[in-house]
């Protein structure tokens, strides 16, 4: 047993007495808190699923009890308990203060602060809806990044290789490209077929700018050496660009699309708050028609899921093309 | 190892290079600035030869016209009997900085040239001898911020003896590393041009290298470039560093350059 015990310790290092995770079965505590206060606390007004929402949060910290003992054992999960411990006490801390400032005290005012319970209600009666709307949401941003994405690393690309090329679209760029996507949408609603089509092109607009700009710059300061290098290596100028601008432009190309993707997400949600009948902001928005406040938290809950869900796939993707960019030394 | 390598590189004739009344000058903010006035000097096929002055003379100018990447506003450059026009891979200039795309490995650098010409697939054999060549066998898989210094301008040389040019342009290539490398990659350098059989000029503002490596070093005054000494080395290789020659030599070199009190 004690053999077993010291070479997984051995190998984390970072909590070497033992391998129970004291601060994980802390966090448990936390947890089990917020639900001797959901349950023997009397709710101000009558709340729903007060048990079952008692039984979630139970199972989390019964979770983090097994996770706790098994500790530094658990391989990648221990590791990760281990890091994240301090964390998973706040929320369980925080789920115990948002229970009692809302359906135990009120300090937190009914209905503009929504109970955790009725939260719980929003997810368990409505998922289908906000799953529907999220699909939505993700395949519209996806349809409309991806098309300004392409389009805006051609520009870049042309205006950083061509001069008659940038002499023609830097001045349009300048002029046109910091005006807010958000600003063509009358406009757009009334030109495009459809209001699916208009947001897909001003989701386009919104992500072409940040990523044309950036590629342009990008191409512009790559060393000059890299092109006569490549010159006296028998080049063409199609291999000039595809092999030699393009990838030393890749590190600004993906700051472009990291902007780009970040005001994409706010024409998204106006886009379908003012014209678009599906999606997370027609979501919200109908949920405020109806005063409910639970509805439009689970939304905007859901929304920061997803924007920051593909920000991280961005960031994953940029990490893989970009792997030479690391300064890992491994030699 | 060397003799291994013997076998790999076949022998490649070197070209003859023919610089005839090649005058240059810049363009700066409209004042013309002359950096080569009237030089004139035929390189032997196969041969070594050092290019020797002060730093801004213009020799790494004089070095950019034969690789043609700019063209000698006077004067001719014939490069095996034809005048150089455009950048050649026949032709292949290395840099002071070994300038390796940060983006490929070790490998997909030196194959650079085969792909951009289209022939890697035919060819693809080359890109490892290359690289043993320059001794860096297992590192083809390494990004280049992962290289040291030597390693680095060794890929650079493997990058350009890979195209089996008839000429190697050498732009300072050893300046930036430091001075023990230095003193292995000279030997190496050697090695190289003797089992390539090509023609080699460096540009260098070292006296100690320009003497120690090539069989002709020709001296440069201070800008716009003219020809002061045109020095023989007649020693024979593996030379040794602390040969009475090359002192004299170098006396000699330094006397031209106007620095010769010290020595």
């Amino acid at each position: 047993m004690a053999s077993i015990d010291i070479a997984p310790g051995a190998g984390t290092g970072a909590h070497p007495p033992g391998p129970i995770q004291r601060v994980t079965l802390l966090a448990s505590l936390g947890w089990f808190a917020a639900v001797a206060i959901l349950l023997f606390w009397q709710d101000l007004t009558f709340q729903p699923l007060v048990r079952e929402l008692a039984l979630v949060w139970g199972a989390v910290g019964g979770v983090l009890v097994v996770l706790g003992l098994g500790g530094n054992r658990l391989g990648r999960v221990g590791r990760w308990t281990a890091q994240r411990a301090p964390w998973l006490l706040a929320i369980g801390i925080g789920a115990a203060i948002w229970t009692v400032l809302t359906a135990k005290t009120g300090i937190l005012p009914q209905p503009f602060f929504p109970t955790p319970q009725a939260m719980l209600e929003v997810f368990i009666y409505d998922w289908p809806k906000i799953l529907h709307s999220t699909s939505f949401s993700v395949w519209l941003l996806a349809k409309g990044f991806f098309f300004g994405a392409v389009a805006g690393f051609l520009i870049g690309v042309g205006m950083g290789w061509s001069r008659a090329v940038s002499y023609w679209a830097t001045p349009l760029l300048r002029y046109v490209g910091p005006l807010p996507a958000t600003a063509w949408l009358p406009l757009a609603f009334f030109i495009f077929p459809s209001s699916g089509s208009a947001s897909v092109f001003l989701i386009a607009f919104s992500t072409a700018f940040p990523v044309a700009v950036l590629t342009w710059s990008g191409i512009a300061s790559v060393n000059r050496d890299y092109y006569e290098i490549a010159r006296t290596l028998g080049a063409s100028p199609l291999f000039l660009i595809l092999r030699v601008a393009v990838p030393a432009a890749l590190p600004h190309v993906f700051v472009g699309l990291f902007m780009g993707l970040s005001t994409s997400f706010a024409v998204l949600v106006v886009a379908e708050m003012l014209g678009v009948e599906a999606g997370l902001g027609w979501y919200l928005q109908w949920a405020q028609g109806w005063a409910a406040y639970a509805n439009m938290y689970a939304a905007l809950f859901v929304m920061a899921a997803m924007c920051s869900g593909l920000i991280t796939l961005l960031f994953r993707i940029r990490d893989r093309v970009l792997v030479w960019q690391k300064g890992v030394v491994r030699w | 190892m060397v003799a291994q390598a013997l076998k790999i590189i076949p022998q490649q004739a070197g070209s003859a290079i023919n610089i005839e009344a090649v005058s240059h000058r810049f363009d700066l903010e409209g004042a013309p600035l002359p950096v080569l006035d009237d030089i004139g000097f035929d390189i032997e096929p196969g041969s070594f030869v050092a290019l020797l002055g002060p730093s801004g003379c213009g020799k790494s100018t004089l070095l950019r016209l034969i690789a043609g990447l700019d063209h000698p506003a006077q004067g001719h450059i014939r490069v095996a009997g034809a005048e150089v026009a455009d950048p050649d891979p026949s032709r292949i200039l290395v840099f002071q900085d070994p300038t390796l795309f940060p983006w490929r490995t070790v490998r997909a650098n030196v194959a650079l040239g085969l792909e951009a010409q289209g022939t890697l697939k035919s060819e693809g054999h080359r890109v490892d001898e290359a690289i043993r060549l320059v001794g860096l066998s297992g590192f083809d898989k390494a990004y280049p911020h992962q290289l040291s210094g030597g390693m680095a301008q060794r890929v650079a040389l493997a990058r350009a003896l890979v195209n089996r040019p008839n000429v190697l342009l050498l732009d300072e290539p050893l300046g930036k590393l430091d001075s023990l490398t230095r003193l292995a990659m000279q030997t190496e350098l050697t090695r190289l041009w003797q089992q390539s059989g090509l023609t080699a000029v460096l540009v260098t503002h070292d006296v100690e290298e320009a003497l120690y490596l090539a069989q002709r070093v020709i001296v440069f005054g201070p800008r716009p470039a003219r020809i002061v000494a045109d020095l023989a080395v007649d020693l024979p290789y593996p030379r040794h560093r602390g040969d009475p020659r090359l002192a004299e030599l170098r006396h000699e070199a330094l006397g031209h350059l106007g620095l010769d009190s010290s020595w």
